[in-house]
């Protein structure tokens, strides 16, 4: 059967995680990329440009699954597309299942399930190196031969076996070839064809018999109301009859598909593959005898943390410096061209350069972190961290798996709240959902590491400094523990869910997958500086600017004492234009609600502007501080003009503005706020939007008592 | 004769047993299943976390961390090793 060669073919690539899957698709499809999400779920949706053989195809990069029983969000998305159930997505032409060489017996048993939908397949035996290495000797020819679908040993990280793998999957495509499917007793036909008569007798028309099978064996199958099953009808009379006809054959229903399907796998590698006589001691447990120790374990996991958040601050800390430099150095370039006209001078220089430099400054610490989550991940740490922390975790209602999407929400809450998908259980999925923005995500960064770069480090040193970054990181972790814990006893009453988590082998981590994840979050974290966060910049740059009467100039000039110094005149008259410019006003409006918080009306300025996107809040201290700054004096430093700053007004009249409470309230406010609109957006999409607007106000209302509770005991404690 | 069913929680670290049955209400079984814990599967208990929970387990090759709670809902067949 050929095709005509204008339409791409459509390949799937599923498989268990922790098989390389990722690896794979990305030696598939290098550059050629795309992620995006499924219509009306948000889990992820990962394709590429693929050439085998010089075909066209598309690759679609399933998420991982250890069943089709969908019993997660990822899993579903997985049963659905294969089914052709996924709105706008058409079935695929081919299944690649990707398999752990290793775990060649368990990864079967998915690729079994797959056969079951009727769809062309290759069997991918990846890793087969530390197969090999194991002493676990497979003869994948005549493996091929007992499941009827080309089995290809390959090695993702090193790019063995890929033309091999892509002849294989022109040939499944070209003459069909299927796997051969379990031999089903007949007490399980005969359910499934009672199950059919069922569905027709309530006007569903039944699906395929693969699907059908779905429907009988998994507990709540997702397959039933998607078939059309009306949802005011009770579907349990007719489940538990078919599941009846199987009991009364003597199959257990819950056990009967796993033991049918693994005695199936158990015959076609029974000669096919061969298991040493004796298992030797692992790298992975010689590892694991000390990672999870339980002393050095935990050691050594708080000790990692530290190292993590410290190198953030150490090691982006020369690339901050140049990209700092830079700006300033195009802003001295930008500003004779425009100087004939001030208005145009101050939006680009003040406005766009450096609104969008002060953003971008941040890039080297975001890619640090993202380097260290990478890492964790891709040596199967994060498991471990996982296993160490679930007791910690559990109690309140979250889980284990809480830990990963909590970790990823310490680089950005919206891959975190994504990633909250791997949680089966929905409550604690929501929990996590709900908690996962208090994490201290990078963009926090910024004002954490200006305000602990003006007013800690100075006064009390580097290591202070470092301690309370890290003590910034963890009020939000801090606050999400009872907030998880009071969600669960009093709005969502969580039943415990299993908790299972396979830790995979320790893997030396692949440069190349690393890299490509740090220019994906790269790349986003640009686009978002060159759309959202530039728009805000020059609205703010509009508000501060704005309005600009001559007279306000006039009269500055006649109040002030006869003096030589045009710079003083102008910065007298630059600080006057502002103390009336729309977000002043706006600022000193609400700036009485901030007032037990110890902020001025310029702090609030930078709290209102930084709603739709925290990271903001740089770009209008900057603007707000910038616009009053001694050009010839050069001092972008925003740090120096925060530390310089004076109460103009009031009992403080004369204090400095930034003290170290404040500096603190600060940090606290943003440690706690969802000042993001980007995660409200992700949060509405995967809860719904009464669920993200309990979690922004109810992370607004904290944030506000944190930072007031801070202040107030941090003046008590350590004086004004 | 010196096999006794117990739960898989009662196990000790480094002990093994012989799976029996897993409760089928318990909504980890068609997981456990599905990843080939099977009835006659022998499993190790390898370690307990450091704060008490989760136990740490391993069968066919595959190590998993699953909570005491949850292990309960697995018999196994205790021989000596």
């Amino acid at each position: 059967m050929s095709r005509p060669d204008s339409r791409p073919l459509r390949i799937a690539l599923v498989g268990n995680p922790n098989t390389g899957k990722t690896t794979l698709f990305n030696r598939l499809t290098g550059s050629r990329q795309k992620i995006g999400n499924y219509p009306g779920v948000t889990v992820e949706k990962k394709y590429g440009a693929w050439q085998p053989g010089g075909r066209a195809a598309t690759l679609v990069d399933l998420p991982g699954a250890y069943s089709l029983a969908a019993s997660s969000p990822d899993e579903r998305v997985a049963l659905d597309f294969l089914t052709g159930h996924l709105d706008g997505e058409a079935r695929p032409d081919a299944v690649v299942c990707v398999v752990d060489a290793s775990n060649i017996v368990r990864h079967l048993f998915l690729a079994s399930q797959v056969a079951d939908l009727g769809l062309p397949m290759v069997i991918a035996l990846n890793m087969s190196d530390a197969a090999g290495r194991a002493g676990i000797r497979i003869d994948a020819a005549l493996l091929s031969r007992h499941l009827g679908v080309p089995v290809v040993p390959t090695v993702a990280t090193k790019g063995e076996g890929i033309g091999a793998l892509e002849r294989a999957v022109l040939r499944a495509v070209d003459d069909r070839l299927l796997m051969a499917q379990v031999v089903w007793p007949e007490a399980v036909d005969r359910a499934v064809q009672y199950l059919a008569a069922g569905l027709e007798k309530e006007g569903v028309p039944p699906p395929g018999r693969g699907e059908l099978r779905r429907i009988l064996f998994d507990s709540r199958s997702a397959v039933l109301a998607r078939a059309g099953w009306p949802p005011e009808a009770d579907p349990q009379p007719l489940l538990s009859a078919a599941r009846d006809i199987l009991a009364a054959a003597g199959l257990q229903p819950v056990a009967a598909e796993a033991l049918l399907r693994y005695e199936h796998i158990g015959h076609v590698t029974a000669d096919a593959v061969r298991f040493p006589e004796k298992r030797r001691r692992t790298a992975t447990e010689r590892i694991d005898a000390v990672l999870t120790h339980r002393v050095w374990g935990l050691v050594i996991f708080v000790l990692l943390m530290l190292l993590v958040f410290q190198s953030i601050y150490a090691w982006a800390g020369p690339a901050m410096t140049l990209i700092e430099n830079g700006v300033t150095a195009v802003q001295d370039t930008v500003a004779p061209w425009l100087a004939a006209w001030p208005a145009g001078q101050s939006l680009v220089v003040d406005g766009l350069v450096g609104g969008v430099g002060g953003v971008l400054v941040f890039l080297p610490q975001i890619l640090v972190l993202f380097f260290f989550i990478a890492l964790l991940e891709d040596t199967g740490y994060m498991a471990r961290g996982a296993f160490l922390m679930d007791k910690m975790f559990g109690w309140c209602g979250l889980n284990g798996k809480s830990f990963v999407p909590m970790l990823s929400s310490y680089a950005c809450a919206i891959p975190g709240v994504l990633a909250t998908r791997t949680i089966e259980d929905p409550r604690a999925r929501l929990t996590t959902i709900l908690v996962s923005p208090l994490m201290s995500c990078s963009a926090r960064l910024p004002v954490y590491v200006l305000m602990i770069g003006a007013f800690i480090e100075p006064r009390y040193g580097a290591a202070a400094a470092g301690a309370a970054l890290l003590a910034a990181h963890l009020v939000g972790l801090a606050a999400a523990v009872p907030v998880a814990w009071g969600l669960n006893k009093f709005v969502l009453r969580t039943r415990p869910q299993p908790f299972l988590l396979e830790m995979p082998p320790y893997r030396r981590p692949l440069l190349r997958d690393v890299l490509w994840r740090l220019w994906e979050r790269a790349r986003e974290f640009l686009v978002r500086a060159g759309t959202v966060i530039l728009a805000m910049t020059v609205l703010i740059w509009a508000l501060v600017y704005f309005p600009r009467p001559a007279e306000v100039r006039a009269r500055t000039v006649a109040e002030l004492p006869p003096m030589n110094d045009p710079a003083a005149v102008e910065r007298a008259v630059d600080a006057a234009y502002l103390e009336q410019s729309y977000l002043a006003r706006a600022g000193r409006a609400v700036q009485p609600l901030f007032a037990p918080a110890g902020f001025d009306w310029k702090i609030t300025v930078g709290v209102l502007a930084s709603f739709p996107a925290r990271e903001v809040i740089i770009a209008t201290l900057g603007t707000i501080y910038g616009i009053g700054r001694e050009v010839d004096e050069g001092s972008g430093d925003l740090r120096a003009a925060l530390a310089r700053d004076r109460w103009m007004h009031g009992r403080r009249a004369g204090q400095p503005v930034f003290t170290v409470p404040v500096a603190l309230a600060v940090m606290v406010f943003f440690a706690l706020c969802l000042q993001c609109g980007a995660t409200v957006a992700v949060m509405a999409k995967e809860a719904g939007w009464r669920w993200a607007l309990f979690g922004f106000v109810y992370m607004t209302a904290l944030a506000w008592l944190g930072a007031v509770l801070t202040y107030q005991l941090g003046t008590r404690w350590l004086g004004g | 004769m010196n096999v006794a069913v117990i739960s898989l929680a009662a196990l000790r670290p480094g002990e093994c047993g012989r799976v029996q049955s897993g409760e089928s209400a318990h909504p980890a079984t068609q997981r456990l299943l599905a990843m080939g814990l099977l009835p006659g599967t022998e499993i190790t208990v390898v370690q307990v976390a450091p704060l008490g929970d989760p136990v740490e387990v391993e069968f066919r090759g595959v190590r998993l961390s699953l909570r005491k709670a949850d292990a309960a809902a697995v018999r196994v067949e205790t021989f000596p090793a």
